[in-house]
């Protein structure tokens, strides 16, 4: 059942998985940034995301806007549509318990996909072709399209502006204090609310980034597209340990990696697929239930 | 042995109300049987499966407060194993064009009880597999990890072409269509977790809801707690997922797909994720309303054309519904409350004295 | 405000439950009114297939909207793409619209779903495209107006065995949709009958419904080298299949069964698709009758902007004609004189051929037209006929 490969092919997977792999990463990120300051799961990123795909969509192939200008649109859009969900969904649940506010995002999530298959149509909208991003260089026996390079550099290029914010501005300095302890934080001055705001503003942002890329790579614009993707990103981030940055980039690789190699070497088991993303989360959370890079979290009774 | 007699009894007389009020249920299903047309029946039907499911569900989620979405992977065990053991023998091969039923089953075949209760045992059989590395983890990991599990479950059953056909499905699955089978096996459910809530196992659950911490501290084996409530919760959904397949008729992976889940979150949010009557009231809601719902997908004939009632928004508004009731009405309908005899007497004075209120006041008294 | 919401809600429940226990008798089939079900997904997946059927219905119901003298109504129902919903609005479709015949749905699956509470019911059903033998084996109530999977397998086989003359085949199915993988075992038995040789498939691919990245199991593909890929899925993920074969270098051509035929299978694919191949059921450059021109002259005088007319439209149209002839025949709206009558359907000219319905309630079509996809429109490319 393994299958035995030449180099040429074995090389053309790992370009594959690379640029899966980066693409979940990009996505993973926003997921791991909510959850490192709220302790929720949005379960409505992966519809975000696909929000920020039809935004797109609309810009350039339905208002004739040059390919720049939608692209900037469909990032302030989508970052205001993330901050918007947070405003109206999930801070009037702040003092709720837990169960509420997950509640609320898988409500989000189910009305994003509704109103979006009702506004949109279940048809696949065709994203307007790149070719100077897709068309293919031949290399040896390799075929790579520029977007495969585009996106891991994208990924690595924004995860370390992001590490930045984090780690040197004062921005980043109130979300780790948020995250480390929300109410001494509140305590201590920091403006919860515009705190919170911002790092939805952020994550929602870094998916639309995804979404782009991801459409030019795969040009199908479908109201349940975000769904898939949506999960195996929430695995990917907490694979890598779920409230840091760098752990959801390692996340997505590995699961990008992880996806088109067992493809590669177990093709008879291709539609077990999707099994993968969930079994290796399942491992990790009961071997290294924090995530590989994460910090060991202490419930304070 | 009199003692005994005696308390049945007094415990029928203290409750008379209820018993009352079973007998006309029982009576209602009876009529219903007879004189109500198939597309009602099939709707009641469904409505009553979705109580069982949701009133398990309501198990773990309500009362013990783990939150556990897996619900439609255990449906699918029991569904699936209705549909393998109970489709007749001769009609198996044409079914299983692609490839072959597995010789070992292939000429079983089981009456519709046994494979009912088979199911929930299965079904209960991979929940303790589960459960053993799942309810140590955190709230929302659970979450994620059960959810896990129950595509994992899918996906199984989509690639094992000779044990489930695969994505082929199972048709011809013998059908029920009488209302006894769905709401007499829903009434046991009911009273199953009733008497369950009021005994010291559901004590259990609700102080592990409470707070886990004090619970432990207090005695309570937290993991055996969560693991009785999730297998018997198991038990009930795959029993669900088999009147599932045998009112259906067909059964395929991509009907237990997550977003299956969803509806009975949806249900016991509605109906109070602490309240058996509350998820009672709210699956029939929501069954029965989606369907009185339909009208808005067609194109509404007021003498103008109105582009908005098109395939699509029946399930905007039932989202939306579902977001005010979770921004709202976070309690749910009924909250942690019972729908008792005492519940119903206090919302009639409660109402009658708010009338008189109205008269008295309306006739220039004073305000209280 | 928590009083009143649960006094609505049981309000709500209450009148429902009434008005569902009321309602159904109310409306009565001896009216002026002659009710036919539409049963189409037209939401979810496959809401573009099921739109383009339910065009074709509308077209003959407006060219002949009488029968018998009545008028006759047609009752849509949306199925969603999703099987349970299926059962729920066939059900509803019989029990609360009384509708006298069905015709529907889109896709093999779904008409399956349906298949035993028409049976149960006794009311007719004609399935429109659905290519999967099991809708109609074993049901005396379900017909069909379209050609089978076993029929298109074997169409697809011979075209890639003798046209194009390949002798190693890669394989790409849907593995969670009966349609993708009946036709592709369909397709195998006939091409290792043609080629005599029974490891002719050389590599298989499978992925899952909304899938988005093939690149793993094409990359398998190219190093087994095939001269033909078969790729018989839905048009969404078949699109972007064939983009990202083009991509990895696979250059041999890639073909298809009827569920490709479809715009937006064009518009995602892009250039990508040009000399794909698919076989389908209808072509309107050439229709093979009177009733087809008739057809093709009323579709275009409708839609004067569109470019070509999907195939399943003109079984939409043949499916209502059709049943309209059977009504006839039977001389009343009663659904078991209408089944009668469509069993005994010959030599009935639709737009698509001339149909007869056999034991099994199948049309008996032994013909499917071949496209390819040229300058980014479906072109005709050649007749199959299998005489058996």
């Amino acid at each position: 059942m393994v299958v035995g490969m030449t180099l040429s092919t074995f090389l053309q997977q790992l370009i594959n998985g690379l640029s899966l792999g980066s693409l979940y990463a990009l996505i993973a990120i926003g997921y791991t940034m909510v959850y490192g300051i709220l302790k929720l799961i949005n379960f409505a990123h992966g519809d975000i995301f696909m929000m920020a795909a039809y935004f797109a969509y609309f810009g350039i192939s339905v208002f004739f806007l040059p390919w720049y200008v939608t692209f900037i649109i469909t990032i302030i859009l989508t970052m205001l549509l993330g901050a918007g969900i947070e405003r109206m969904a999930y801070r009037p649940l702040r003092e709720a318990p837990k169960t509420s506010l997950l509640i609320s995002a898988i409500g989000v999530s189910f009305l994003l996909e509704n109103l979006a298959t009702y506004l949109f149509s279940g048809k696949p909208q065709a994203f307007p072709e790149f070719p100077a991003m897709t068309t293919p260089i031949f290399v040896g026996g390799l075929s790579i399209q520029p977007v495969s390079i585009v996106i891991p550099i994208v990924a690595f290029f924004l995860m370390t502006v992001l590490l930045f914010i984090i780690n040197k501005t004062k921005v980043g300095m109130a979300m780790r204090a948020v995250s480390v302890d929300y109410d001494t934080a509140k305590l201590m001055g920091i403006k919860i609310d515009n705190v919170i705001s911002s790092t939805f503003a952020i994550g929602s942002g870094l998916a639309a980034v995804g979404a782009l890329l991801w459409c030019m790579k795969y040009p199908s614009v479908l109201p349940l597209m975000g769904v898939v993707p949506g999960l195996k990103c929430f695995i990917a981030a907490v694979i890598g340990g779920i409230g840091n940055v760098k752990g959801a980039v390692l996340g997505g690789l590995i699961l990008g990696f992880s996806e088109v190699l067992m493809v590669a070497f177990f093709p008879s088991l291709t539609g077990y697929r999707d099994a993968v993303a969930f079994i290796i989360l399942i491992i990790i959370l009961l071997f290294l239930p924090n995530g590989i890079l994460g910090k060991k979290q202490v419930e304070k009774v | 042995m009199k003692n005994t007699q005696n308390s049945l009894g007094a415990y029928l007389k203290k409750h008379w109300k209820t018993v009352v009020f079973l007998v006309v249920v029982l009576i209602g299903i009876g009529i219903a049987d007879q004189f109500v047309n198939s597309f009602m029946r099939r709707l009641l039907n469904l409505s009553a499966i979705y109580t069982i499911v949701a009133l398990s569900m309501n198990l773990v989620n309500g009362f013990t407060g783990q939150f556990s979405l897996g619900q439609a992977g255990f449906m699918a065990i029991g569904a699936y194993t209705v549909a393998i053991f109970t489709v007749p023998v001769g009609l198996r091969s044409t079914i299983f064009y692609l490839a072959p039923m597995a010789p070992f089953l292939a000429n079983i075949q089981l009456p519709f009880v046994v494979a009912l209760i088979l199911g929930g045992f299965l079904s209960a059989g991979v929940a303790f597999l589960i459960g053993s590395p799942c309810l140590r983890l955190r709230g929302d990991y659970l979450a994620i990890a059960t959810l896990g599990f129950s595509e994992i479950i899918r996906i199984i059953f989509t690639n094992t072409q000779t044990i489930t056909n695969g994505a082929l499905g199972i048709k011809s699955i013998p059908t029920i269509s009488s209302l006894w089978w769905t709401f007499g096996i829903a009434l046991i459910v009911i009273i199953a977790c009733f008497l369950l809530i009021n005994s010291s196992y559901g004590r259990a659950f609700k102080s592990v809801r409470e707070d886990e911490i004090a619970a432990e501290a207090m005695g309570v084996g937290l993991f055996k707690t969560k693991m009785t409530s999730f297998l018997i919760s198991a038990f009930f959904t795959g029993i669900g997922g088999g009147l599932y397949a045998a009112l259906l008729g067909t059964v395929d992976p991509k009907q237990f797909y997550f977003t299956l889940t969803y509806n009975f979150l949806l249900i016991i949010v509605l109906g109070g994720m602490g309240s058996i009557s509350g998820t009672i009231i709210a699956s029939f809601v929501v069954t029965l309303g989606q369907e009185a719902l339909r009208f808005l997908d067609e194109p509404m004939a007021f003498g103008l054309d109105l582009p908005i009632f098109r395939p699509g928004l029946r399930m905007v508004v039932f989202s939306f519904l579902l977001m005010v009731v979770v921004l709202f009405y976070r309690k749910g309908l009924m909250g942690t409350n019972e729908l008792t005899w005492n519940f119903i007497a206090n919302k009639f004075r409660s109402i009658k004295s708010r009338f008189t209120k109205k008269a008295a006041s309306a006739q220039g008294g004073d305000s209280k | 405000m928590k009083k009143s919401l649960s006094l609505l809600l049981c309000l709500a429940l209450v009148a429902t439950m009434t008005a569902g226990c009321s309602g159904s008798s109310t409306s009565s089939d001896n009216s002026d009114v002659i009710k036919v079900g539409v049963f189409e997904p037209l939401t979810g997946a496959n809401a573009s297939g099921g739109e383009l059927e339910l065009e074709g219905v509308q077209l003959a119901n407006k060219l002949r909207p009488e029968v018998l003298g009545k008028k006759v109504e047609l009752v849509v129902a949306d199925n969603k793409s999703d099987k349970a919903e299926a059962t729920t609005a066939a059900a509803r479709l019989i029990e609360k619209d009384k509708v006298c015949a069905i015709l529907g749905s889109w896709g093999s699956s779904l008409s399956m779903a349906a298949g035993d509470i028409v049976k149960s019911n006794k009311i007719p059903a004609i399935a429109l495209s659905a290519t999967n033998p099991q809708v109609t084996l074993g049901n005396d109530y379900y017909f069909r107006v379209c050609f089978l999977d076993p029929f298109q397998g074997t169409v697809m086989a011979n075209y890639a065995y003798k046209t194009l003359g390949a002798k190693k085949v890669a394989i790409v199915q849907e593995v969670s949709n009966d349609y993708s993988v009946g036709l592709a075992k369909f397709f195998t038995d006939a091409f290792a009958k043609l080629s005599g040789d029974s490891n002719a498939i050389v590599s298989t691919g499978n992925y899952n419904t909304g899938d988005q990245d093939f690149n793993g199991i094409l990359t398998n593909i190219k190093a087994t080298n095939p001269d033909v890929i078969f790729a018989p899925g839905n048009y969404t993920e078949s699109a972007l299949l064939i983009k990202q074969a083009r991509a990895l270098g696979i250059t041999c051509p890639i073909i298809g069964g009827d569920t490709w035929e479809t715009n937006e299978f064009i518009t995602v694919g892009g250039a990508d698709v040009e000399g794909a191949v698919m076989s389908t059921f209808f072509d309107d450059t050439n229709p093979p009758t009177e009733a087809g021109k008739t057809f093709v002259a009323e579709y275009k005088k409708l839609y004067p902007d569109r470019q070509n007319i999907p195939a399943v439209t003109a079984l939409g149209y043949d499916g209502y004609m059709m049943l309209m002839d059977a009504i006839e025949r039977a001389g009343s709206a009663d659904p078991q004189a209408i089944r009668d009558a469509l069993a005994t359907t010959t030599n009935f000219e639709g737009a698509t051929g001339v149909i007869t319905i056999n034991a099994n309630g199948d049309a008996e079509k032994n013909s499917a037209i071949v496209k390819v996809v040229k300058d980014g429109k479906f072109t005709y490319l050649d007749t199959v006929t299998i005489t058996q």
